[in-house]
């Protein structure tokens, strides 16, 4: 009989769950590579993303006759070198997720709080809000945003930011709803515990799970919606080695210049797939009862 | 020959080095027309047992038998086609929570004449009134509108009374009743109960009546079998086996019966819980909870042995014989 | 019911106003407005844009140029296009069958090929077949659609030659199209070739469409099979004997199609969505196309009368995705 271990963790208690699904750690080795070039870009790229190499415009990876290695993978229509500029790409992939997620979380954190505590009016008028901006189709409400500020990849992360917001805004306020019929929070209120307190050092730490998991699956959210912005030509503009845009004039190129297409969509899919994969992950370590 | 025949019946879940036995060699046969009662605690094995003859044990479970026949049909070999014709026509079951056995989505109507449609066929035009007419002899209130009635709308003695109909449809020759009033209230269980003594004695079906009350058996069965973490330890005609019980096991059930503790101050309770899938004991099942036990039960497991006129108990020291 | 119904119906009005107020604050927080628009790049002197603001209305307080929009809405006029002159409903009106045709292709191919899969996935659970559909779904929602669109084209159109790359039907038919259709119309003209040339064209953009939706289709269908299999009603169908298919797919499906008709209401803003990205690849003639052309141009009525559009037609849906969904729980149906 081996002698009583103190209880673990909860934090390793997660980890060994998350650990436990294949897919979700290696997404998660995927996203810390993916964070390594977008710290270290300089360290890993070849060449300039926005350098112009013109005698070798449109040459093939390689691996494929004409190609050579100076160029691993191939090079665009004016001669950058691709496989540069989608490693510079994954830190624009990187900032966007992370400037979009944390905006759309913390506005979304802070209205649902509210309509979660107030109830009533001002409840009301929150969710009708989200309603209203979950009536139009992303894309659309992302190109009516941007419409007005104009294109840009900055102005691009706020529409994705706004577009998401009522996700948020609806978990927060289911959990806290959840929340508020516990007793802890009556222990508290009764402790005399201010509203802002209530909210922000008792309700709020507890409805976390959910809202990490949904952080995590915006994520991969966001680089898709910056890619479509950009692919439309309204979100990063050129030159910026954005993945998306990178695809924005690829068309003409599928019959000449495959590696031009395959590429930046192959670099969205693996990043994509592993920010879902560690979501999931992270749902069924967090919260046993949503496994299905 | 007898209509039901279990010889060594085995079931076991969970991973073939650290198995969970539910069933653990039951022997149980049952003859044309009889009323038998199924008694044990939670975890006993008797509704795992009626799932095992039904044939309803899922992979990962592994049922394994000498014999498991009915009707002198070998239920572990028969083919999945042969099994579905046999239930509900030859073999039906009804449930302990009828509000959620019944599916939400159909109404009643549509669910007994599923019954009479597969096994019983004839025209299509007849099967409602077949229908009414079975809701008639369970002595549903207003039959006719309950027809059209989703399951929703019933109550929860009303949605057992449909199951019964199902289940007596294609007048089955056995019919296993796994809990059927546990969730139902006090009078409605009473009703229920004589309902199914009477389709019993009207049609001559066997009954297999499982239940931890032994009240309930106690009203209906002609025999009773008193199973403990998956054995058999005690079996035996009603009235003698709770005026008389043989097994020490038995005889606590029957002692923490509020009837028989009137006066005390609290009810008198069997200390220790029933084993899980790690601690099996290797001698005597119960002996970690029996005032009695001594080394031979810490053991050496009892068979399970015959007295007399047709009772069974498996104990080295039963209460009848010499004291341990 | 009828409460269910009232109350699902009061629900949309404030979104509704909603929705049009949004469209309206668009219009004047675009930087320029439509007169500075028609000024064009001459620009004008400031007598002409104060009267074309006259003109236009522009000068009036912002509530009552809201309210005047509201009423022009009412009534059916959307706005004029800047290029075309056209009228932005008008234009929609005659798009919007393409985009119609296609997304039901593609909603139908999800629902064919994803419900069984979802099935299949959830009866033979931790299976091979239960992962790859699994795999499969999670890679289909995690590609960009235009991306998955363009790979289409080169293995299908341009390595394989089966199919073409855009339009809606091969050049040489000639043919009146009454109901926007393409496949009907191309069917009724009887001219040899017509439907299986609108067939080929409309095949792959309906397959980069619908891919999104096949894939969460399958992954609720599974989830929501699965929950419905281990009910107790499940049991008592298996101990009456029923074949596995009435089991499964009468019994069981039955519950499980309940929240998966509601995930595939929520599908109609991502078709829009999709259809936005494959209309442009695939230079397929309805409003994704018109709408993001629009944007290019800055032709701002356009883009605000199709939102307006888009977000009332993503409304209706979701009306009739609520309003379907208490039919078919029996238990809506049925109260008060």
């Amino acid at each position: 009989m081996s002698s009583p271990t103190e209880a673990p963790s909860p934090l390793t208690e997660h980890w060994r769950h998350f650990s436990r699904n294949r897919g979700a750690v290696a997404g998660l080795a995927v996203v810390l590579m993916l964070l390594l070039l977008a710290l270290f870009p300089g360290g890993f790229a070849p060449h300039s993303p926005i350098e112009q190499f013109r005698e070798a415009a449109l040459s093939p990876p390689a691996w494929e006759d004409g190609g050579s290695r100076r160029f691993l993978l191939g090079t665009d229509a004016v001669g950058r070198d691709i496989l540069s500029r989608l490693i510079h790409g994954a830190r624009l992939s990187l900032v966007i997720g992370l400037v979009s997620v944390s905006l759309s979380l913390s506005l979304g954190i802070v209205l649902g709080l509210i309509s979660g505590f107030m109830r009533g009016g001002v409840e009301t008028v929150i969710m009708r809000l989200m309603d209203i901006l979950l009536a139009l189709p992303s894309l659309l409400l992302a190109i009516a945003v941007v419409a007005i500020l104009g294109p840009g990849l900055f102005n691009a992360m706020i529409a994705i930011a706004v577009v998401m917001v009522p996700h948020y805004v609806r978990l927060m306020r289911a959990s806290v709803i959840g929340e508020l019929g516990k007793d802890y929070v009556a222990a508290s209120r009764i402790a005399g515990a201010g509203t802002l307190r209530l909210m922000f050092d008792t309700v709020l730490p507890n409805c976390t799970a959910p809202l990490i998991v949904q952080a995590t699956l915006g994520f991969s959210g966001a680089i898709l919606d910056a890619a479509a912005l950009g692919f439309l030509g309204l979100g990063a503009q050129p030159p910026t080695p954005e993945w998306g845009s990178m695809l924005a004039s690829a068309l003409e190129f599928i019959q000449s210049a495959w590696w031009v297409v395959t590429f930046p969509g192959l670099a969205i899919l693996v990043s994509v797939l592993a920010f879902n994969l560690m979501g999931d992950g992270l749902r069924d370590a967090l919260d046993p009862k949503l496994k299905i | 020959m007898a209509l039901l025949e279990i010889e060594q019946l085995n079931v076991a879940f969970g991973r073939p080095e650290a198995p969970l036995i539910a069933v653990d060699g039951v022997d149980l046969s049952i003859d044309e027309g009889e009323v038998v009662g199924v008694v044990g605690e939670s975890g006993s094995g008797k509704s795992v047992t009626s799932l095992a003859i039904m044939g309803l044990i899922d992979p990962p479970g592994r049922v394994l038998a000498a014999r498991l026949e009915l009707a002198g049909r070998n239920l572990l070999t028969i083919s999945p086609r042969a099994r579905r014709e046999m239930l509900g026509r030859d073999v039906a079951m009804i449930f302990q929570d009828p509000m959620t056995s019944l599916n939400p989505c159909f109404t009643v109507a549509h669910q007994l004449i599923e019954t009479l449609r597969i096994h019983v066929g004839g025209k299509a035009t007849e099967r409602r009134a077949q229908a009414l007419e079975l809701l008639r002899q369970v002595d549903m209130p207003d039959p006719e509108h309950r027809l059209d009635a989703y399951p929703h709308q019933l109550s929860g003695g009303m949605c057992q009374r449909v199951m019964v109909a199902m289940a007596i449809a294609c007048n089955p020759r056995l019919l296993i009743a796994d809990e059927p009033t546990t969730a139902l209230d006090v009078t409605i269980q009473a009703q229920l109960l004589d309902l199914l003594l009477a389709l019993q004695q009207q049609r001559g079906m066997a009954l297999l009546l499982i239940s931890h009350d032994l009240g309930v058996v106690a009203q209906v069965a002609q025999r009773v079998v008193v199973m403990y973490a998956g054995q058999v330890v005690e079996t035996g005609a009603l009235p003698r086996i709770f005026e008389a019980p043989r097994h020490p096991y038995t005889q606590a059930l029957l002692a923490a019966l509020p009837e028989n503790n009137v006066g005390r101050r609290r009810l008198q309770t069997i200390p220790g819980t029933v084993p899980g899938q790690f601690d099996r004991p290797a001698g005597c099942l119960l002996h970690p909870r029996c005032a009695r036990a001594v080394s031979r039960c810490v053991l050496e497991r009892p068979a399970l042995i015959d007295g007399n006129p047709g009772s069974q108990v498996r104990c080295h020291f039963p209460l009848d014989g010499e004291a341990p | 019911m009828l409460s269910y119904v009232l109350k699902r119906i009061g629900m949309v009005i404030p979104t509704f106003l909603g929705i049009t107020l949004l469209a309206f604050s668009l219009i004047h927080l675009i930087p320029g407005n439509a007169a500075e628009a028609l000024s064009g790049e001459r620009g004008m002197s400031p007598e002409r844009y104060r009267e074309l603001a006259h003109q236009l209305g522009l000068d009036r307080p912002l509530s009552t140029q809201y309210f005047d929009y509201l009423g022009h809405l009412l009534h059916g006029d959307f706005g004029r296009s800047i290029s075309t002159h056209e009228s932005v409903l008008k234009e929609f009106l005659t798009l919007f069958p393409a985009t119609m045709e296609l997304a039901l292709c593609a909603i139908v191919l999800a629902l064919l090929l994803g419900l069984p899969a979802g099935i299949l996935a959830a009866v033979k659970r931790n299976s091979f077949l239960d992962y790859s559909v699994m795999g499969v779904s999670l890679t289909g929602y995690s590609m960009p659609i235009f991306w998955w669109a363009l790979l289409l084209i080169q293995l299908f159109s341009v390595q394989l030659g089966w199919t073409p790359v855009s339009g809606r039907i091969a050049i040489a038919y000639d043919f009146p199209t009454p109901t926007g259709f393409m496949l009907i119309d191309a069917w009724r003209s009887g001219q040899a070739g017509a439907f299986e040339s609108a067939l080929s064209h409309l095949i792959l953009p309906a397959i980069a469409l619908g891919t999104i939706p096949l894939a969460v289709i399958a992954r609720m269908t599974r989830s929501a099979m699965l929950e419905v299999l281990r009910e107790d009603y499940v049991r008592t169908a298996r101990a009456k004997g029923l074949s596995w298919f009435s089991v499964v797919c009468v019994h069981a499906l039955r519950n499980a199609l309940i929240p998966v008709i509601t995930v595939i209401g929520l599908q109609v803003g991502t078709l829009l969505t999709g259809a936005i990205l494959t209309e442009t690849i695939f230079s397929w003639p309805g409003i994704g196309k018109w709408l993001v052309e629009a944007i290019h141009r800055r032709d701002y009525p356009v883009v605000q009368g199709g939102i307006l559009i888009s977000a009332c037609i993503v409304i209706a849906v979701n009306l009739a995705v609520d309003l379907l969904y208490g039919v078919v729980n029996p238990r809506i149906r049925h109260s008060r």
